[in-house]
């Protein structure tokens, strides 16, 4: 062999091979979350209701995850919440697209039974607590799409924080 | 009440549900779609998930593209107060053996098996290319078409079948599941029409392929009084058993199919007449090899339901083999039937199940 | 809802997996970044090919590797009119198992050819690897095989 002229000739024997996979899928989310996404799109959050539990899931995947039945009364919810938990990011990562620091929070939408994560901006970062209340800033009307990239962020809302006993059973 | 010997623990299958099998089902994600599956599966002997003390499940991400979709899954369920949970990265029929063994312990009565698969969200071609070796094999995607077609070829070099034979058994199966209203691909085609299909991947003409299909489906295990008290004629599993080959494909012999003969021995599949035959066959050509292994001769009917060529619902194909057959035995039509379940290109991993009415 | 009112999206799934390859995996897609093949001395003798670091029947750690090919024969194969967008021949071709000379196990891979009437179980093929500046120690190092005597 002609080795001198050949890629591997000046390397040692192969250790790790590359497998790269890519995979192209035309995703469906299914009914109820079809309905949350569109909601979104209109600048609204639409949760749907247990008829066993009561509890209003948002987004619902169409089912009770507790009871396992069909969720299908659907509940228009409020645009503010209370924080029940949040962190604050200080660490760089790959894809990241909001400066550091910045605040990851759980957020009880008025109305619902289950937290969601939401970005808290509009406020320092060492003055979030839990109970603090929130609203949705939606992006531009031209902008909305059904996605959650149409919650630009939440930021308080100016009213009093919510009591502990509000929110402890969502933590 | 007359309990099988084959086994420590007799356990019963006690009710088998599946969803229609169809070739997009893009109204629903895989929590809605398994919903009524479960429910029916529970409906169909008056019980409720707290009847049942353990779930184990069968699926794989790569159908949707999105991990852990099996955990989402057990919201069809509700799993509160936390259950006893577990899953297979495999056909819902292995997915069973896990709660048949654990039923064998003793210590829980009852469990519930379910599988799901939306295979048309992706390109399952490619989707199947990741069950592969990965250094050899994988890097050239071959498709479970063209791996299918160079065992049917292997099959005719052999002399162990023809084209026509492959023609045979489609033809048969797409008849037969005229009379399954599950089916997703019922037609009445001679041997000789068949024929004429062009070639997919050749030797496999278009008729000896499965369909691709999104389903899910579900059986309830039961021991002890629970057995008996949810079936007037319980349906026993008398033995069950899988086995595995390299994944060399290279490696084997492809025309045969020793793990499932090894399988079939230990489930006692000789061990007494065999009425009917529900077996995993995905391609024509195999159902050919899995009887010979099975040792199941002309007088066994296969394939009531049609197969997995009428519908085959990734990773839940198999368990349903296994709630046909024991749908029948429990319907009247069958005394002792044999399931089957495959895994893995050509055949490469199989379940036996001896299913016997009391 | 009705279908038109449940959403889609395109949704592509990448993992750039890369892998150790071992001693034994490493040594043959060594081999095949030179043009050459190994194989791996089994329990009872049989030569492995490609190798496993394991006997596949009685679990045993293989033994030397030993050099094989690069003409084989084919033990069974399928012609494939169209191709499918990551097969690694663009052009009709056939997947094939392939006993390389002085192997006992089959490998598989493209074989280059005209059409199916010039394949057969038993045909006589040799591998037709990339130039040698493009080899990186992979599957795809080999371009195809072809058939013995044929047109390369």
């Amino acid at each position: 062999m002609t080795d001198a002229t050949t890629a591997g000739a000046d390397v040692g024997p192969v250790t790790t091979l590359a497998t790269p996979i890519s995979l192209d899928f035309d995703f469906t989310p299914g009914v109820a979350q079809s309905r949350f996404l569109k909601a979104l799109a209109t600048g609204t959050f639409v949760g749907q209701r247990c008829p066993v539990c009561t509890k209003v899931y948002v987004p619902s995947r169409g089912t009770c995850p507790t009871d396992g039945v069909a969720t299908t009364e659907e509940v228009v919810l409020s645009n503010s919440g209370t924080v029940t938990t949040f962190c604050v990011v200080n660490v760089p990562f790959a894809g990241q697209s909001i400066e550091i620091p910045y605040i990851c929070a759980q957020i009880l939408l008025d109305g619902a039974n289950v937290s969601f994560m939401g970005l808290i901006q509009e406020i320092p970062t060492d003055q979030i607590r839990m109970g603090l209340r929130v609203e949705a800033v939606w992006v531009d009307d031209a902008d909305l799409t059904p996605s959650l990239a149409s919650i630009k962020y939440f930021r308080p809302n100016g009213e009093t924080d919510a009591p502990y006993e509000s929110y402890e059973e969502y933590l | 009440m007359s309990a099988p010997s084959g086994t420590v623990r007799p356990v019963s299958v006690a009710s088998f549900a599946q969803s229609p099998n169809i070739r997009r089902d893009d109204q629903r994600n895989e929590v809605e779609g398994l919903l009524p599956v479960i429910a029916e599966v529970f409906g169909n002997i008056g019980i409720t998930k707290d009847d049942v003390d353990f779930i184990c499940s069968g699926s794989t991400d790569y159908l949707i593209g999105g991990p852990f979709s099996f955990v989402m899954a057990l919201d069809a369920v509700g799993v509160w107060p936390p259950r006893a949970e577990s899953h297979v990265e495999m056909d819902g029929a292995f997915a069973l053996y896990e709660a048949w063994t654990l039923l064998q312990e003793g210590e829980i009565d009852a469990a519930l098996v379910y599988s799901f698969g939306r295979s048309s969200l992706g390109d399952l071609n490619e989707i199947l290319t990741l069950q592969l070796d990965p250094y050899y094999m994988a890097p050239l995607w071959p498709d479970i078409v063209s791996l299918s077609a160079l065992q049917a070829r292997a099959l005719i070099d052999a002399g162990k079948a023809t084209e026509a034979d492959f023609a045979e058994v489609a033809s048969r199966s797409r008849r037969d599941a005229l009379a399954n209203p599950k089916a997703q691909v019922a037609k009445d085609v001679a041997v000789d029409v068949l024929l004429q299909d062009p070639y997919v991947v050749e030797p496999l003409r278009r008729h000896a392929l499965p369909p691709i299909t999104d389903g899910a489906a579900a059986i309830v295990l039961a021991a002890g009084d629970k057995a008996t008290a949810w079936s007037e004629r319980p349906v026993w599993i008398s033995g069950i058993d899988h086995r595995i080959e390299t994944h060399a494909l290279g490696a084997r012999d492809l025309t045969s199919s020793p793990s499932t003969a090894l399988a079939a021995q230990h489930a006692g599949v000789a061990d007494g007449k065999v009425d009917i035959a529900e077996i995993h066959a995905p391609f024509a050509h195999q159902e050919i090899i899995l009887r010979q292994a099975m040792g199941l001769d002309a007088s066994v009917t296969i394939n009531p339901s049609g197969g997995a060529l009428a519908a085959n619902p990734m990773m839940s194909a198999g368990l349903i083999r296994i709630g046909e057959a024991a749908s029948r035995i429990a319907a009247g039509q069958a005394d002792r039937a044999v399931a089957h379940a495959t895994s893995g290109p050509c055949l490469q991993q199989n379940l036996v199940c001896v299913l016997e009415g009391a | 809802m009705t279908d038109s009112e449940v959403l889609h999206a395109e949704h592509r799934l990448e993992y750039p997996y890369s892998r150790s390859t071992g001693p034994v995996i490493g040594a043959f897609l060594t081999a095949l970044r030179d043009g050459r093949f190994v194989g791996a001395t089994g329990a009872t003798g049989q030569v492995i090919v490609p190798p496993t670091e394991y006997d596949p029947v009685t679990g045993d750690d293989v033994g030397e590797l030993v050099e094989v090919g690069p003409g084989g024969t084919i033990e069974t194969w399928a012609w494939v009119s169209t191709p499918l967008r990551k097969h690694p021949l663009q052009t009709p071709f056939a997947w094939a198992l392939i006993t390389l000379d002085g192997a006992d196990t089959a490998m598989l891979h493209a074989v280059a050819a005209s059409g199916p009437d010039d394949l057969a179980t038993g045909a006589r093929v040799v591998a037709r690897f990339k130039p040698a500046a493009e080899r990186v120690g992979a599957m795809s190092d080999i371009e195809s095989f072809v058939l013995e005597g044929g047109a390369s």
